[in-house]
C-alpha cells in the first residue's frame, strides 16, 4: 500500500482486527448481493431488449409466493446473524476488562486534556503502553465531542453533565490519530491529536521526563480534604466528635446498589457520584437528611473527575490492599512500576 | 431537428389535441391565475419551480464545501465559513428539496390523475401548502443572507442552544413552516387516497407510486409534528433560556437526539419511498410487464414506513446509549433491509421476459436499483453495532446516505421527471442528451461517493474543514467526481427548458404505459379527465396497448433502431 | 367500499348543493373527506403534543421529587375551575354541532358563542396564573426565584410548564379565531342537515384541545398530591 494513498487502516488492537473481519464479511456479502444484482440487470436488459414495435412483455400469471420468501428469509437470516455478531463485537469494545487502567479525558473546544492515574496531564496526546488495557472515563465542559482512535476502530460520545467510557488495548507501538468524530464548532477539525503508543520501558522513560506531581487519588483525597467533604462523609472509622455521622460513609459505594429515599435504587457509576456532588438534592439516600450544599462552579472539571476517581477507589483501597498482602494483587505490571511524575508537554510527536 | 417537430405535429393528429384547452392554457395565463390556482396539476409546476431553485442552491453550497475540501489545510474559507456551508448543503437539500421534492411535485400532480380524481381533497390547502413551502424558504433564505447557521442540519443540542453564534433561531422558524407545508401535503394525499378514488379503483389496483405516496404521507403527518415540536424547543431553550437540553441547564442533551432522529430518520424514507414508487411506475411502463409481486412491493412500502418509526437509536450506538437499548435497535433496524431487498428483488424479477427499452427514464430507474442496493446494503453495515462504533460519524456514513438520497431519490426524481414530462408539459426532451445526462449523473455520482466510503473506513470524521494529508487523493477523486454530478444535473434542467418551446409535441400516452394519467391527453385538461373514468382492469396490464402500432416516437424512433 | 356507496349517492342526489365543491361528487363524499382530513390533523397533533409529553414524562421521572416541589407552587384553585369551563366549552361546542345538524340557526349562532366565551375565560383565568409566575419570580430566565430545595428542577419544571400550556393556549386562541370565522355562516343560516361539516369538525378541533388539557391538568397542577 502507498503511504500517501491508504485505501484500508492500519489495526493496532485486537478490536480493531475483529471490527475488520465482520467488515469485510460484510463487505463480500455486499459485493455478492450487488453484483448479483447487478448481472441480473444487466442480462436481462441485454437479453430482453425490445425487439419490435408494440412489443409488450410476458402476461403469463407468475406464482410469485415461494421467490418472495426466498428472498425475504434468506436476507433475514443473514441481517439477523451479523446483526448478533456485531452485538458480539460491540460488546467487547464496549466492557473493558478487568484489568484496564483508568484514563480521565475532558473534551473542551476544542481541545482533548489527559489525566493519567499517575497525575501526568496531557493536552491533544495521549501516551499509554503498549499490551496495556487502558480505559478512559470522558466527560466535556461544554458541548458534545467524540473521542475517535480509527487505528483500534472504538469511539464513543463525550457528553457534558456525565461520564461515558471507551477501553482499547493497543497491541503495535505507534502514533496514531485522535480525533473528534461529533461536530463540535467553529474548529471541530482542528480538534486533533495523537494516541502514542510506546513500549513499557519507553513508556516509563517518557514518564520519568517530567516533574513531580501527586497521582489522582492523591489530589482527589486532597481535595476531598479541603472541601470538607470528610466532616459529613467520615473516611475510614474515626468519629472525632462521637456524634453520629451526618453523611453515608462512602467505603464502597462505587459500584454498589444504592438504595434512594424515593424508594428506588440505582448502582452507583460515575455519573451518580458526580450528580451527587454537583446536584446533592437530586437523589438523596434513603435514611439521610438532604443538608448537602451543591459544589457547583466550586470545582473545575478536572478537579471533579479527581474527586470521582478518589471516591471510585475508596471501596477497593481495602480490597486491593487485602489481595496484594495475600500475594497476588490485581494491578498490573506497568501500573505498580508505574512512576508517579510525569511530564506536561513531553508530547510533542508528531501525528501522521 | 425543429423542422422534424413541426412535421409530425402536423402530420398527427396532434392539430385537434391542441385545440382542446388544457390545464396550462384553460385557466390563462395571467400571474393570478397561476398565483392563486387551486389546480394541483399548477400547484405541482409551482413546486417544479420552487424547489428547482433551492435544488441549484443546496447544490452551490456542496460544491463550496467539496471546493474547500481539495486541499488537506484552509485554503479557501475560514473553518465557520466551512461549517456554515455544509449547514446550509444539509438543510436546503433536506427540508427545501428532498422531503418536498418527489411528493409536492410528481405527487402532486399524479396521484389525483393515477386515481381518477378531478383535484386533491383540499386544493385550498395544497395552494396554502405551497405558500408556506416559500414562506420557510423566506427564512431560510433571510438566515443565508444574515451569515447563516453552523449547527449542522441536525441541530444538535447543547451546540445548537448555547455555544452556536450564528442564525440557529431563523433557520428553526424557516424548517418549522416548511414543515407544515409538508404536513398538508401528506395529509391531503391520505384524505385522497382514501376518499377520491375513481369507480372500480380499488386498493390493490392502484400504481405503485400511489401506494408508496400513502406510506410517505403517512410518515410526514406522524413525524414531522416531533420534529417540529423538538426544533421549537431548542429556539424556546436558545430565547428564553428554557432548560430542557442544555445540561448547564438541567437539560438532557441527549433527549433531542431522541426527539430528533424519531423523526428524521422516518424521513429519510420520506425522501427514498417516493423514489421507490417512481421506480416501480418506471420499471413495470420500460418492462411492459406487469410489476413481480404487485401486493409485496405494496405492502413493503407500509412496511418500511412502520418501522422506520422503531430504528432511531440506531444513531445513538455510541452516544452513551445502554447497550441493550442498542440492541433491540440494531435488530429493528436490520429488519428494514427485509421490504427494501423485497423490492430490489421483485424490480429485477420484472426484468425477466420483459420487452425492455432504453429509453432515459428506464437508464434512472435501472441506475437507481444500482445505487440503491449499495445505500441499502452499506445501511445494514452501519445498523451493525460493531461496524457502527468504527465508521459512526465518518465519511462512511456521509457515502452511505447520499448513496440513498442522491443515488436513490434523485435518480428517482429525474426518471419520474424524464417519465412524466411528456405528460405535465406536453412536450418531449431530446433522448441523445438526456441519455448522456443520465450516464454522467450516474458516473459522476459513483466517483464522487464511492470514494467516501474509503474515506470513511480509513476514520476521516465529517464535517471536517481540515484533514490529514494523507486523505487528499480519495477527496480530490470526490471533487472531480462532484463537477461531474454537476454538469449532470446542468444538462437535463437545459434541455428540458429548452423542450418547452421547441421539444416535439407528446401524444397522450407516448412510452406505451398504462395508468390513468396516460388515458387523459397530455397535458391533461383542467379537470383531468374529460369523462370521469371507471377502472376495470388491474395495475399495468399491457395485454391492451400489444395491438396498439399508433404509439409514437421518440418510441417508434427506437424500435426503429432495434429492427 | 367507498367507490361503491360514494357511486350509489350519486344516484340518490342528482342535484347540485351549493356548499358542493367541484371536485366532489357527492356532498356526502366531501363531508367524509372533511372530517377524515381533520382526523388526520388531529393525529399530527397528537404527535406534535406528544413530544413534549415526551420530554416532560421523562424529566419527571428522572426528578420526581423537584418536580412534586415545583407543582405545588402551582393555584390548583384555578387549574380545577379551568378545567371546569374548558368541559363546559366542549358541552356547548357539541350542543352547536348538534343546532347545526338539526338546522337550527340561533342555536348554532348561540352555542358557538357560548363556546368562545366559555374559551376567552379559560384564556383569562390562565392569564391570571402567568401574571402571578411573573410576579413570584417563577418564570424562567435570569430572574428566576425558587425558595425550595430545588431550584434548577423548578426551573426546568416551569420551563416544560410554560412551553406546554403556552402551546395549549395558542391552539386555543387559534380556536376562538375559527370559531369567529364560522359565526358568519352560521348566522346566514348555511348550515342544515346536508351540510353542517364546518362545524362538525371544527367540533373535533376543540374537543381534542380539551383534552389536551385533561391530560395537561393531573400532569402538572396534581404531581404528588393526594
Amino acid at each position: 500500500m502507498w503511504p500517501d494513498l491508504p485505501l484500508f487502516p492500519e489495526a493496532a488492537s485486537d478490536v480493531a482486527r475483529q471490527v475488520d473481519t465482520i467488515y469485510l464479511t460484510w463487505v463480500a456479502i455486499s459485493a455478492f448481493f450487488s453484483l448479483l444484482i447487478a448481472a441480473l440487470i444487466v442480462v436481462f436488459f441485454i437479453h430482453f431488449r425490445r425487439r419490435r414495435q408494440g412489443e409488450i412483455g410476458d402476461t403469463a400469471d407468475v406464482h410469485t409466493l415461494p421467490l418472495e420468501l426466498t428472498w425475504s428469509l434468506i436476507p433475514l437470516v443473514i441481517v439477523l446473524a451479523m446483526a448478533g455478531w456485531g452485538m458480539k463485537v460491540f460488546f467487547v469494545a464496549w466492557r473493558a476488562p478487568s484489568d484496564a487502567v483508568e484514563y480521565w479525558v475532558t473534551g473542551k473546544q476544542w481541545m482533548w486534556k489527559v489525566q493519567h492515574p499517575s497525575g501526568v496531564r496531557e493536552i491533544n496526546t495521549l501516551h499509554v503502553p503498549v499490551g496495556q488495557a487502558v480505559k478512559l472515563t470522558m466527560t466535556s465542559e461544554d458541548t458534545i465531542h467524540d473521542f475517535f482512535v480509527p487505528a483500534f476502530r472504538v469511539k464513543a460520545d463525550v457528553i457534558p453533565g456525565r461520564y461515558t467510557s471507551v477501553w482499547f488495548r493497543a497491541d503495535r507501538p505507534g502514533t496514531y490519530h485522535l480525533f473528534c468524530a461529533e461536530y463540535c464548532g467553529t474548529e471541530h477539525s482542528l480538534m486533533r491529536g495523537s494516541v502514542v503508543v510506546l513500549p513499557a520501558e519507553e513508556y516509563e522513560r517518557w514518564l520519568g521526563t517530567g516533574q513531580v506531581g501527586p497521582t489522582m487519588r492523591a489530589s482527589g483525597a486532597e481535595l476531598f480534604t479541603r472541601l470538607a467533604c470528610d466532616t459529613c462523609h467520615r473516611v475510614g472509622e474515626a468519629a472525632p466528635d462521637g456524634l453520629p455521622a451526618r453523611a453515608p460513609a462512602l467505603e464502597g459505594v462505587f459500584g454498589s446498589q444504592v438504595a434512594l429515599q424515593s424508594g428506588r435504587t440505582l448502582i452507583a457509576d460515575e455519573t451518580y457520584i458526580r450528580e451527587s456532588i454537583l446536584d446533592p438534592q437530586a437523589k438523596i439516600v434513603a435514611g439521610w437528611q438532604p443538608i448537602m450544599p451543591t459544589f457547583k462552579g466550586q470545582v473545575s472539571e478536572e478537579q471533579l473527575n479527581a474527586l470521582v476517581a478518589y471516591v471510585k477507589s475508596m471501596g477497593s483501597e481495602a480490597a486491593a490492599a487485602g489481595a496484594a498482602g495475600a500475594g497476588g494483587g490485581d494491578m498490573p505490571a506497568t501500573f505498580e512500576t508505574m512512576p508517579e511524575t510525569a511530564p506536561l508537554g513531553a508530547n510533542d510527536e508528531g501525528t501522521r | 431537428m425543429s423542422t422534424e417537430v413541426k412535421a409530425v405535429s402536423a402530420a398527427g393528429g396532434a392539430v385537434a389535441e391542441d385545440a382542446r384547452p388544457n390545464y396550462l392554457t384553460g385557466g390563462g395565463w395571467d400571474w393570478k391565475s397561476w398565483l392563486l390556482t387551486k389546480d394541483h396539476k399548477r400547484i405541482g409546476i409551482l413546486y417544479v419551480i420552487s424547489i428547482t431553485l433551492f435544488f441549484f442552491l443546496g447544490a452551490l453550497f456542496a460544491l463550496l464545501v467539496r471546493l474547500e475540501l481539495l486541499t488537506p489545510g484552509l485554503d479557501m474559507v475560514e473553518p465557520d465559513t466551512f461549517n456554515r456551508f455544509f449547514t446550509m448543503h444539509g438543510i436546503v437539500m433536506v427540508f427545501f428539496f428532498l422531503v418536498p421534492s418527489i411528493p409536492a411535485t410528481l405527487g402532486n400532480f399524479l396521484i389525483p390523475l393515477m386515481i381518477g380524481a378531478k383535484d386533491l381533497a383540499f386544493p385550498k390547502i395544497n395552494l396554502a401548502s405551497w405558500y408556506l413551502y416559500n414562506v420557510g424558504g423566506f427564512f431560510t433564505l433571510w438566515a443565508i443572507a444574515s451569515g447563516g447557521v453552523d449547527t449542522g442540519w441536525t441541530f444538535y443540542t447543547p451546540f445548537s442552544t448555547t455555544y452556536s453564534n450564528s442564525y440557529v433561531v431563523l433557520s428553526i422558524v424557516g424548517i418549522f413552516v416548511a414543515g407544515f407545508s409538508s404536513i398538508f401535503t401528506g395529509l391531503n394525499f391520505i384524505v385522497t387516497i382514501h376518499r377520491m378514488r375513481a369507480p372500480g379503483m380499488t386498493w390493490f389496483r392502484l400504481p405503485l407510486f400511489v401506494w408508496s405516496s400513502y406510506a410517505t404521507s403517512l410518515i410526514i403527518v406522524l413525524g414531522t409534528p416531533v420534529v417540529a415540536i423538538a426544533l421549537l424547543l431548542v429556539a424556546a431553550e436558545r430565547l428564553f433560556r428554557l432548560g430542557i437540553f442544555d445540561p448547564a441547564l438541567g437539560g438532557d442533551p441527549v433527549l433531542f437526539q431522541h426527539l430528533f432522529w424519531f423523526y428524521s430518520h422516518p424521513a429519510v424514507y420520506i425522501m427514498i419511498l417516493p423514489a421507490m414508487g417512481v421506480i416501480s411506475e418506471l420499471i413495470a411502463a420500460f418492462s411492459r410487464k406487469r410489476l413481480f409481486g404487485y401486493h409485496f412491493v405494496a405492502f413493503a412500502s407500509i412496511a418500511i414506513a412502520v418501522l422506520g418509526f422503531l430504528v432511531w437509536g440506531h444513531h445513538m450506538f455510541v452516544a452513551g446509549q445502554s447497550f441493550y437499548s442498542g440492541m433491540v435497535f440494531s435488530v429493528l433496524s436490520m429488519l428494514v433491509a427485509i421490504p427494501s431487498a423485497i423490492k430490489v428483488f421483485n424490480w429485477t424479477a420484472t426484468l425477466y421476459k420483459g420487452s425492455i427499452s432504453r429509453e432515459t427514464p428506464m437508464l434512472y430507474a435501472l441506475g437507481f436499483i444500482g445505487l440503491f442496493t449499495i445505500g441499502g446494503l452499506t445501511g445494514v453495515m452501519l445498523a451493525t453495532m460493531g461496524i457502527d462504533l468504527h465508521v459512526h460519524d465518518t465519511y462512511f456514513i456521509v457515502a452511505h446516505f447520499h448513496y440513498i438520497m442522491v443515488g436513490g431519490a434523485i435518480m428517482g426524481y429525474l426518471g419520474g421527471l424524464h417519465y412524466w414530462w411528456p405528460k405535465m408539459t406536453g412536450r418531449l426532451y431530446p433522448s441523445f442528451w438526456s441519455r448522456i445526462s443520465a450516464i454522467l449523473v450516474f458516473v459522476g455520482f459513483n466517483l464522487t461517493f464511492f470514494p467516501q466510503f474509503l474515506l470513511g473506513y480509513l476514520g476521516m470524521p465529517r464535517r471536517y474543514a481540515t484533514y490529514p494529508p494523507e486523505f487528499q487523493v480519495l477527496n480530490v477523486l470526490s471533487t472531480a467526481g462532484a463537477t461531474i454530478l454537476g454538469i449532470g444535473y446542468l444538462l437535463p434542467f437545459t434541455y428540458l427548458f429548452w423542450s418547452l418551446k421547441y421539444g416535439q409535441r407528446a401524444s397522450a400516452n407516448p412510452w406505451g404505459a398504462t395508468g390513468l394519467e396516460w388515458q387523459t391527453s397530455s397535458p391533461p385538461p383542467t379537470e383531468n379527465f374529460v369523462t370521469p373514468p371507471v377502472v376495470t382492469t388491474e395495475p399495468y396490464d399491457f395485454r391492451d396497448l400489444a395491438p396498439q402500432p399508433s404509439i409514437r416516437s421518440p418510441l417508434s424512433r427506437e424500435e426503429e433502431e432495434y429492427a | 367500499m367507498p367507490d361503491g356507496h360514494a357511486t350509489a349517492a350519486a344516484a340518490a342526489h342528482p342535484h347540485h348543493h351549493p356548499a358542493l365543491q367541484h371536485h366532489f361528487d357527492t356532498l356526502e363524499q366531501q363531508k367524509e373527506a372533511s372530517s377524515f382530513g381533520m382526523w388526520v390533523f388531529l393525529v399530527t397533533e397528537i404527535m406534535f403534543f406528544g413530544g413534549l409529553f415526551c420530554a416532560y414524562l421523562i424529566y419527571r421521572g428522572m426528578r420526581y421529587e423537584g418536580f412534586a416541589e415545583a407543582s405545588h407552587e402551582l393555584d390548583v384553585v384555578l387549574g380545577t375551575v379551568n378545567t371546569a369551563v374548558l368541559i363546559g366549552s366542549s358541552l356547548t361546542m357539541a350542543m352547536a354541532v348538534w343546532a347545526a345538524q338539526t338546522g337550527r340557526r340561533k342555536a348554532t349562532v348561540g352555542f358557538l358563542l357560548a363556546t368562545g366565551a366559555l374559551g376567552l375565560t379559560f384564556l383569562g383565568i390562565k392569564l391570571v396564573e402567568y401574571a402571578e409566575k411573573f410576579h413570584h419570580h417563577h418564570v424562567p430566565g435570569e430572574s428566576f426565584h425558587w425558595a425550595g430545595r430545588f431550584p434548577d428542577v423548578a426551573e426546568q419544571f416551569y420551563s416544560l410548564y410554560f412551553a406546554m400550556t403556552g402551546l395549549h393556549a395558542i391552539h386555543m386562541i387559534l380556536g376562538i379565531a375559527v370559531l369567529i370565522w364560522l359565526l358568519v355562516p352560521a348566522w346566514r343560516g348555511r348550515f342544515d342537515a346536508a351540510y353542517h361539516n364546518p362545524v362538525e369538525i371544527f367540533g373535533l378541533y376543540w374537543h381534542f384541545v380539551d383534552i389536551v388539557w385533561i391530560f395537561l391538568f393531573p400532569l402538572l397542577y396534581l404531581i404528588g398530591r393526594h
